[in-house]
């Protein structure tokens, strides 16, 4: 587990795309300690980008990403997930071919060699357990057997266990009932504030994302249009119609 | 309309080669005579596997099995039936056409490694018929080949530069055959199949089809080449096709520079002359045959590594790239389509990311 | 008959030499989608290791557990020096480089231990075990090729199963995106990934190798049945590995015992060619594909 408490996270000038696509044009975010930062944006604004940016998945071609300071671009995603950055891909997550202990048990993969003792294992998975029932009765099950709103839990309870300083959530609510799409964010806004974890949530249901959010950002085409604090953004009609759809 | 020019320029080459050939041949002895054919063979079979390789994007380990049943039909026609060399030729490459076209339908939905898997097995189980129909096909000691060079040559005149000849006759044919062959649309839809599938799908481009004549191709290429070998050799034996064969034909066409045709003349010179100039170093030093033998093999598979990781485009793409450096040669003529250029793309192999699975 | 049971116990230990081979096949393919060719030649080259212990130290056991140890460590070498450098290039080239390294290592063999055939001595007995009066067809080093492979695959499957080195594997394997995003070196476990197939080459070479003799290319057919088993079961699936590993042998057997040894790879090309049209993902992939 990285070191408590949650961190920074800063991106500044990034610059990133895919071959001769520029997906991200000098995109600068801050996104304080233990806050919730929504980034929102229309399809194709480069939103998934910039989290695949922030953990490696996707190597910037100029910009800094600093968390807690210290600058952390262009390293792999096995050393992010090391240094503390928790990346929940859009639509992927669960291993479906894994039971859900064994899901759980990845997020210990990001911990330190000392750290990883089986009792500390255990008890990050009673924890998890715990907080998730759900779950506790399905551990020794399939994942793929889980349905959506399952997954998601699960998703987010084995980010969790991995104790990261930073959480990246990329579209939690798709494909989910409203009702479990509420549920999702109430666990993360809970979480965000018991476990004190900085989280960059990007959703397309903007709504919801500034309702639970602290900061709000704002993409167009790989820029930033727009960043204010989420009830800003909310009241901002003329900006909720033109870039977000409502 | 302009097609005309360039395949002036590729006849005219192919003159300039045969003369040079007739020259080399009378002014040299009797066993580089018998390189010569030897070269002038394998030119042949690597030629229709870098086609079916570089070009179309299927990769084969099996085309000596092709080559084996060219010979072995050379070899049962002069003993039974006594036609004239040239059909027999004919026949030869049409088998094992025939049996291409075969492969080629049960490979069609292969991709990658599965395809290079069947071909690797075709290559190992086909010899092993000779095993089991040893009074017709000779079993281990294999067949004679009888041949007998045509009279009017004369009886002075010596069988080895004969058979350079025409070993070489066939493999200019050839290659002026398979460059505009790579000219024509038949070879653009074989690079469209190669670079993407599905797109060359949406245009309206056979897949299957082009990936079975690209087999054809292949196959009637190594029936020819295993036609001239038997003569050339005398004797057909399944030991002389086994996988090696295969793989020696493999490290050639990428030495030589996968997909072009100028490749295939390098990496046939490399392939026959190598091994030899090799031995003689290695026994004059002390080291024993085998040791000496062996050293030009453990060459191909390290060369063969840094090539792919390194230079893919092989000793053709050096050529080009000298003569480029030397001001000789313009910018690249991508627009020709021609085989006898370098690929295409930047410094890659053809086969490209979207042949993830083995099969369609 | 008596045959029949001949034939098929003698097919299953050839079938678990196959399996080995296939199931080295499967640990690289899974999650790499590289179908090392040049399995066969890493197998070749551990088990000449093999004999010059066991003739420099006139220990079969000593030879025995040097040929693995050589076989991890070749494995462990070839991907860090040769396959590592090769991701990321089309798959073309990847084919190319293992053919590479095959050429190589046959060529490096021939150098350094010639060309001619060599016996290779067995762990146990090969004469004919008995019940009563039958001959079974099989020797008691025929039961010991079955069993070392069984129990090195359940020795896999426990570990695959019950460690955290395991489930990382598996992980990487099915997913390589979500365990590098929990923090897994999924490079690191290709590298392991590399090492247990060459450990399992290693050990079918020397366990087929008294059968066959020992010489560069004694591992090639060795390689191509081995393939033929791992399309069968599924190149997803090491279970599938060492069903299709049994039920080829098993095949090749009868074809061999009936129709007479020569036709046996003809056999095999035919069945592989069958299986790949008819059911090309293998038989046991169906089920992890529908579970998605």
């Amino acid at each position: 587990m990285s070191s408590p408490g949650a961190a920074s996270l800063v991106v500044e000038d990034l610059v990133a795309g895919y071959g001769e696509v520029r997906a991200l044009n000098d995109v600068t975010i801050t996104a304080s300690a233990a806050s919730i930062t929504a980034v929102l944006g229309a399809n194709g604004a480069g939103k998934t980008t910039l989290l695949r940016a922030i953990s490696g998945m996707v190597r910037p071609r100029s910009g800094r990403i600093l968390l807690d300071g210290a600058d952390r671009a262009g390293r792999s995603p096995e050393d992010m997930a090391r240094a503390g950055i928790a990346h929940v891909p859009e639509g992927q997550g669960v291993i479906p071919e894994l039971t859900v202990e064994e899901n759980l048990r990845l997020g210990t993969m990001s911990w330190p060699g000392m750290a990883r003792r089986r009792s500390d294992r255990g008890a990050a998975l009673a924890e998890a357990y715990e907080r998730f029932p759900v779950l506790a009765d399905r551990r020794r099950k399939l994942a793929g057997t889980l349905s959506g709103g399952e997954r998601q839990m699960l998703v987010i309870a084995r980010a969790l266990i991995a104790r990261p300083r930073v959480l990246l959530l990329d579209e939690p609510s798709l494909g989910l009932a409203p009702k479990v799409m509420r549920q999702v964010m109430d666990t993360v806004v809970r979480l965000s504030k018991e476990s004190g974890i900085t989280v960059v949530l990007v959703e397309q249901n903007a709504r919801a994302a500034l309702a639970i959010a602290d900061h709000g950002v704002v993409l167009n085409l790989g820029r930033v249009v727009a960043t204010a604090d989420a009830k800003s953004l909310a009241a901002d009609v003329a900006l909720r119609h033109h870039y977000l759809g409502f | 309309m302009s097609m005309r020019a360039p395949l002036l320029r590729i006849l005219g080459a192919a003159v300039a080669a045969a003369v040079i050939v007739v020259i080399l041949s009378i002014k040299l002895n009797a066993f580089r005579d018998y390189q010569i054919a030897e070269i002038a063979v394998y030119v042949i079979a690597i030629a229709g596997l870098t086609v079916l390789t570089g070009l179309s994007g299927q990769i084969s380990l099996g085309n000596g099995a092709f080559m084996a049943i060219g010979a072995y039909i050379t070899a049962l026609m002069l003993a039974h039936l006594g036609w004239p060399f040239v059909a027999v030729l004919v026949v030869a490459g049409l088998a094992s056409a025939a049996t291409g076209a075969i492969v080629g339908v049960a490979a069609a939905r292969l991709r990658g490694p599965y395809l290079a898997g069947v071909t690797l097995m075709l290559g190992v189980a086909l010899p092993f018929l000779a095993y089991v129909y040893p009074s017709t096909l000779g079993g281990d000691q294999g067949l004679n080949v009888v041949y007998t060079q045509p009279a009017f040559l004369g009886a002075n005149f010596p069988l080895t530069r004969w058979q350079a000849w025409i070993s070489s006759a066939v493999a200019l044919v050839v290659l002026v055959l398979l460059a505009n062959l790579g000219r024509s649309r038949v070879g653009r839809n074989w690079r469209a199949v190669r670079d993407d599938e599905v797109a060359a799908a949406l245009a309206g481009i056979n897949v299957a089809q082009a990936r079975v004549l690209a087999f054809v191709v292949s196959a009637a290429c190594a029936g020819l080449a295993g036609a001239l070998l038997a003569i050339i050799t005398a004797l057909v034996a399944p030991g002389a096709f086994t996988i090696t064969l295969s793989i020696a034909l493999l490290t050639g066409a990428v030495i030589g520079g996968l997909g072009t045709l100028l490749g295939a003349i390098w990496g046939s010179l490399v392939i026959v002359l190598v091994p030899v100039y090799a031995t003689d170093v290695a026994t004059s030093h002390g080291l024993s045959t085998t040791v000496a033998s062996n050293i030009p093999v453990a060459a191909y598979g390290v060369v063969l590594i840094l090539v792919m990781l390194i230079f893919p485009q092989g000793i053709q793409g050096g050529v080009l790239w000298l003569l480029r450096l030397l001001g000789i040669s313009a910018a690249r003529p991508s627009h020709e389509a021609s085989t006898a250029d370098a690929m295409p793309s930047a410094g890659e192999t053809p086969a490209r990311p979207h042949e993830k699975e083995g099969t369609q | 008959m008596v045959e029949f049971l001949q034939f098929t116990l003698s097919g299953i230990s050839f079938g678990m030499i196959y399996a080995a081979i296939a199931l080295s096949l499967v640990l690289i393919w899974r999650g790499t989608r590289l179908l090392n060719f040049a399995q066969g030649g890493m197998a070749m080259f551990t088990t000449y290791i093999g004999i010059e212990v066991i003739y420099h130290t006139g220990s079969y056991w000593a030879g025995f557990v040097c040929a693995l140890a050589a076989g991890v460590v070749l494995g462990t070498v070839a991907q860090l020096a040769v396959i590592r450098p090769a991701q990321g290039k089309p798959e073309l080239n990847a084919v190319i480089i293992t053919i590479g390294l095959l050429v190589l290592l046959e060529g490096l063999a021939g150098i350094f231990y010639g060309g001619q055939f060599r016996s290779f001595p067995a762990a146990f007995s090969v004469t004919g075990l008995h019940v009563g009066s039958t001959a079974l067809g099989i020797s008691r080093f025929d039961v010991f090729v079955a069993a070392a492979v069984l129990v090195t695959t359940l020795l896999l499957a426990v570990g695959f199963r019950y460690t955290t080195a395991g489930l990382r594997m598996r992980a990487a394997a099915f997913n390589a995106t979500v365990a590098r995003l929990s923090g897994i070196r999924v490079a690191r476990v290709i590298t392991v990934g590399w090492a247990l197939a060459g450990l399992l080459g290693a050990l079918a070479g020397v366990l087929v190798s008294p059968s066959t003799f020992l010489y560069p290319n004694s591992m090639d057919t060795i390689f191509v049945f081995g393939f033929t088993a791992a399309v069968i079961g599924g190149l997803d699936s090491p279970l599938g590995a060492v069903i299709g590993g049994l039920l080829l042998g098993v095949a090749l057997s009868y074809a061999g015992g009936y129709l007479g040894s020569q036709v046996t790879a003809l056999v095999a090309l035919g069945i592989l060619v069958v299986v790949l049209m008819i059911r090309p993902a293998g038989i046991f992939s169906g089920a992890q594909v529908r579970q998605v």
